[in-house]
């Protein structure tokens, strides 16, 4: 395929493993998607389904060292994975950039944080100091910091958990990157001030044209700003669609009881909620068929040993909407639409 | 049984010295984290506590417990007073009153086998069960879903949702009459969240137990609690049943809170207009003057910078601390005039933003949800 007519991030086949003394650890494998500049992308999944590990390869982030990563990441033409680390470290914060959970822990304590930000300009672009720091002062109001001047010159600690946060999200954007990815950005933050952070991330994608990849276990947060969502389990992508899609015509029994596990703000269905039976799997220990087969209720449907001995195969539904599962297309949309009209009482 | 509720909590307030790091520790100020807070909470019932982090909601919770020492205030525990009482009166009252903890992880001595966790306190109140401790140990094991098995294995053996088991298995050991859950599930994957929110209604149904559910994941509230006490800044600002705090609630923060939470479900989504408050917390050491919630209020008029709003009822069952309470309701339907069997709102235009979560009843999916939006308040 030629640059022309490839993604702005096109993540093909990428598979990372860690090699430890019990074994090769499958940490991602075989993990698919692509996105376009202005596009939001979330990728949901629960503790050890491989969606931090996913980003950080995107971010060029795994030591080499230690992880054997294979597959494709093409960055506005460019593939991660066959780039030097010097090369990608030119891209890191240019070109792409990240935001991480915790932003106490991501900035550097004993720096005043409008030396961080005109550090992360004058790394990328070459600029006086005093330009780079006004170009800090600048993106700390665009972030929504008030009185902008005096707060450049504050440490980590002066500031709030919030106010954190969106140091964190002007020292991403401060070099307008076309890539940004976020990894559960919200997640240390109180709901009100969720709602604020949010907002400004979609604001300046907007303004920047950014291509967003949003990681969050949150499905609020995924239905509130995604235009397209990836559900990882175990390492694996087991379904990708359109956020409609996912919300209302999920196929994939793991979607679906991440669903109804949910309890509603909005409703309480019934008495009590309808949890997947169950835990996560140990990646170092991974069922030999489908990943999800020992937490699936309707694996019998599929009879005889399949679900338990074959991997399933990533099939593709309509243009955007893919699935593993070896249950047949049939069963899957019986299923859908069974567990969809309960969640959305009456059903889309 | 007696009408008098389980808990009764008056006006407690927990303050915490801040000091100077210098060699004579001056005295900097208070961190009044529990500013008079009252609430009661019933024999087998669940009372959910919500705010955001800094609100006070888990240093009640552990004032209740005595855990922390709370400054003044009165807690009566099933007809004691269990304020003043000394280290040593507190053991009988841990066999009435104990917690779970939000994380399972270091809520568990990691050298400890599970089985010499969950018969703790057997030991400390010497209690010896009918049959043994080991065999009351393995059918609390089994009661909260573990495997009795399992009985001499350690901590770092189990995942994050067996851990919890663990200490919730710990927790109902003497048969408490409460429970008090500091964010019990906020640790765990969303999938096994369920698991164990279903877990504590169970428990709640066959043993009676009260639970305080401090919380600040309104959706997990919603779906446990009988009764949500919403606290602001060491302030309980709205108190009532859960029918009538998710669907027509009257203060502002309650609103503002609820229509920031995104709700899993991209049309509803969608058609909801959020409320964004301003600004964070501001600081519990020098709390704002008047209402502690105006300086981030979209209501807020000169009033309410002076003049300290009472904690009154406003409707059976329904408290509020609020000068310009809200009269429109967050989802669904609005509530027109008086007739709404609530409250006589005061006589002025309201510029609230109109139709704060829009009406999602409206949209074809309405269904079910429409009866639950516009229930019955009295249905708890």
């Amino acid at each position: 395929m030629s640059d022309s007519t490839r993604s702005f991030l096109d993540v093909r086949d990428l598979t990372v493993s860690f090699p430890t003394e019990g074994g090769l650890v499958h940490a991602v494998e075989g993990v698919s998607f692509s996105i376009e500049r202005g596009e939001t992308l979330a990728i949901v999944g629960e503790s050890g389904s491989g969606k931090s590990v996913s980003a950080q390869a995107i971010m060029g982030l795994i030591n080499r060292k230690a992880a054997q990563i294979s597959g494709e990441v093409w960055v506005n033409g460019k593939d991660i994975v066959a780039m030097s680390d010097d090369d990608v470290r030119k891209m890191r914060g240019s070109e792409m950039a990240m935001i991480f959970q915790d932003p106490m822990s991501s900035l550097h304590p004993f720096y005043k944080i409008g030396a961080q930000l005109s550090e992360a300009v004058r790394v990328h672009q070459q600029v006086s100091k005093a330009d780079a720091k006004a170009q800090a002062v600048d993106m700390l109001g665009r972030v929504g910091i008030p009185d902008p001047k005096s707060r450049a010159d504050t440490y980590p600690h002066q500031l709030s958990g919030g106010m954190r946060q969106r140091v964190m999200i002007a020292m991403a954007l401060i070099n307008s990157p076309s890539l940004l990815i976020a990894d559960e950005p919200t997640t240390a933050l109180d709901v009100t001030v969720q709602a604020q952070i949010l907002e400004l991330i979609a604001s300046l994608q907007q303004e920047f044209d950014t291509a967003v990849v949003l990681i969050t276990h949150d499905l609020g947060i995924v239905a509130d700003v995604a235009d397209n969502v990836a559900v990882m389990y175990g390492g694996r992508l087991v379904e990708r669609a359109n956020v409609d899609d996912i919300f209302y015509r999920a196929q994939m029994p793991y979607t679906l009881g991440l669903l109804s596990s949910v309890p509603r703000l909005d409703q309480v269905t019934s008495d009590r909620l309808d949890p997947i039976p169950g835990n996560p799997p140990s990646p170092i220990n991974l069922p030999p068929g489908c990943v999800f087969q020992p937490r699936c209720s309707y694996s019998h449907l599929v009879g005889g040993t399949t679900c338990e001995m074959k991997r399933p195969e990533l099939l593709q539904i309509n243009a955007d909407h893919f699935v593993r599962c070896h249950l047949d297309e049939a069963e899957r949309v019986r299923i859908s639409t069974e567990v969809t009209h309960v969640l959305h009482g009456g059903g889309a | 049984m007696s009408d008098q509720p389980l808990l009764r909590v008056s006006n407690l307030k927990t303050y915490f010295p801040v000091k100077s790091g210098g060699l004579f520790r001056r005295s900097l100020g208070q961190v009044k984290a529990v500013d008079g807070v009252s609430f009661d909470v019933n024999a087998g019932e669940t009372l959910g506590l919500v705010g955001e982090s800094g609100c006070g909601k888990s240093t009640t919770g552990r004032s209740i417990l005595r855990l922390i020492d709370p400054t003044s205030g009165r807690i009566e525990l099933d007809g004691v007073d269990v304020t003043d009482l000394s280290k040593k009166e507190l053991v009988p009252f841990r066999r009435t009153a104990q917690m779970i903890f939000q994380d399972p992880y270091n809520a568990l001595n990691p050298r400890h086998t599970v089985g010499s966790i969950i018969s703790g306190p057997f030991q400390v109140q010497k209690v010896d069960p009918p049959g043994g401790v080991r065999a009351a140990v393995q059918e609390l094991m089994e009661r909260v879903g573990l495997n009795p098995e399992h009985y001499n294995r350690y901590p770092s053996e189990f995942s994050g949702g067996q851990r919890q088991r663990i200490g919730i298995a710990r927790a109902i050991a003497l048969r408490p009459k409460l429970i008090v859950c500091d964010e019990p599930v906020s640790a765990l994957d969303v999938s096994i969240q369920a698991q164990i929110v279903n877990l504590l209604k169970d428990l709640q149904e066959d043993f009676g137990v009260s639970y305080l559910f401090v919380a600040h994941d309104l959706s997990v509230v919603r779906q446990i609690s009988q009764r949500v006490a919403v606290m602001y800044l060491g302030h309980i600002v709205e108190l009532a049943s859960r029918e009538v705090l998710y669907t027509r609630p009257l203060h502002p923060y309650t609103h503002a809170l609820l229509s920031a939470i995104p709700l899993p479900d991209p049309d509803r989504q969608k058609q909801r207009e959020q409320i964004t408050l301003n600004g964070d917390l501001p600081s519990p050491m020098n709390p704002p003057s008047g209402c502690v919630f105006h300086t981030r209020c979209f209501r807020a008029e000169d009033r309410c910078k002076v003049e300290i709003p009472e904690l009154v009822e406003v409707a059976p069952g329904h408290v509020l601390a609020c000068h310009f309470p809200m009269t429109e309701m967050v989802i669904g339907t609005r509530i027109e005039g008086p007739n709404s069997g609530l409250v006589e709102m005061p006589n002025r235009d309201i510029e609230a933003p109109s139709e704060v979560i829009a009406d999602m009843a409206e949209e074809g999916r309405g269904g079910p949800v429409t009866a639950d939006y516009v229930g019955d308040p009295d249905r708890d």
